[in-house]
């Protein structure tokens, strides 16, 4: 009996979990240095940041948000960076194989703070915005560090020109 | 008016759950597409409602030959169905970039599609927009692979 109690609240409960953390968001471990200071300040002690999937449907961000977004060059994994430039925009490029970048449309130009310890679009250029999965609104853990996410770019990575209107149509 | 509350709230629970399970369905397992537009002309043409799957790519991977859904890369509230020409690191047959300055000839050079990209071409190569104009597209913006064709019925066929 206490079985077939669990094995049913199983049948519900699992694809009840699944669906509430595709629909509004989930707790995920940053590792990597990429984003320091913002994320992982401290190098051994790894941040846990809520990325919220509620309201991503049409993929609107803006300049300076942090995102997360699978990795172009390996798709079982997922990167978490911050978006530099949206499509339109013109954008300097640190190490890329041209030095300013007109984003394509669709796309956006992500980077992580940490400028030379990151592995973004300087290496492998502008990103399918369809690839982003969520934002990042919070750190949740260690206690000590939770904050809300700011948006913020530093001014020195804004974009040299910014697009007249964020869509082309 | 009497509000029968257990039985409201049986029904919302229901409702909840049912809800849940679809969305796992469609979201993990498979689900339905309605195709439009001239790109896939001769395989799949307006209308046609198409089975896709999502699980096979955990195990398979994506080969040439498949006909795939696909986020857009230029516009990610769209999607696009292409069929998959070459996979990452084998070679594809790319039109020579062309400027003004150096008068080159329109002619096709040999390229390899980059690590975790994916090469896609319309059937109808004189009507697509696909890997030819924007490149390779990373295989994170596939979203499931075409299986059946199940409408109209009289072309209901498998492994298109």
């Amino acid at each position: 009996m206490a079985f077939r109690f669990f094995a049913k609240s199983l049948l519900y409960g699992l694809p009840l979990g699944i669906t509430f953390f595709d629909c509004v968001g989930y707790v995920a471990r940053v590792d990597g240095t990429s984003m320091q200071p913002a994320l992982n300040p401290v190098a051994d002690v790894r941040d846990y940041v809520f990325l919220l999937r509620w309201g991503n449907h049409n993929s609107d961000v803006e300049r300076g948000d942090i995102i997360s977004l699978v990795s172009p060059k390996d798709p079982g994994q997922k990167i978490i960076k911050r978006v530099v430039g949206l499509q339109g925009d013109v954008v300097s490029t640190i190490g890329y194989r041209d030095p300013i970048v007109s984003v394509p449309q669709g796309h956006c130009w992500v980077e992580g703070d940490h400028t030379g310890h990151s592995l973004d679009s300087n290496t492998f250029g502008p990103v399918a915005l369809g690839l982003m999965t969520a934002k990042a609104v919070a750190i949740v853990w260690p206690p000590e560090r939770w904050r809300l996410l700011e948006n913020e770019l530093p001014r020195r990575r804004a974009p040299i020109q910014v697009a007249k209107t964020s869509h082309y149509n | 008016m009497i509000i029968n509350w257990k039985r409201l709230s049986n029904i919302v629970r229901y409702t909840v759950a049912y809800a849940a399970i679809t969305h796992c369905t469609f979201e993990y397992i498979g689900d339905f597409v309605l195709c439009k537009g001239p790109s896939m002309e001769p395989t799949l043409f307006t209308d046609n409602v198409l089975v896709t799957e999502r699980l096979t790519k955990h195990w398979r991977g994506y080969k040439p030959g498949d006909i795939i859904i696909a986020v857009s890369p230029t516009n990610s509230k769209q999607c696009v169905c292409k069929r998959v020409v070459a996979v990452s690191g084998q070679e594809v047959h790319i039109a020579q970039p062309r400027s003004v300055a150096n008068k080159t000839k329109p002619g096709m050079i040999k390229s390899y599609v980059p690590r975790g990209h994916i090469w896609i071409e319309g059937d109808n190569k004189d009507n697509s927009c696909d890997s030819r104009d924007y490149g390779p597209i990373p295989v994170g913006l596939i979203r499931s692979r075409v299986v059946y064709r199940v409408w109209p019925l009289a072309d209901a066929c498998g492994e298109l």
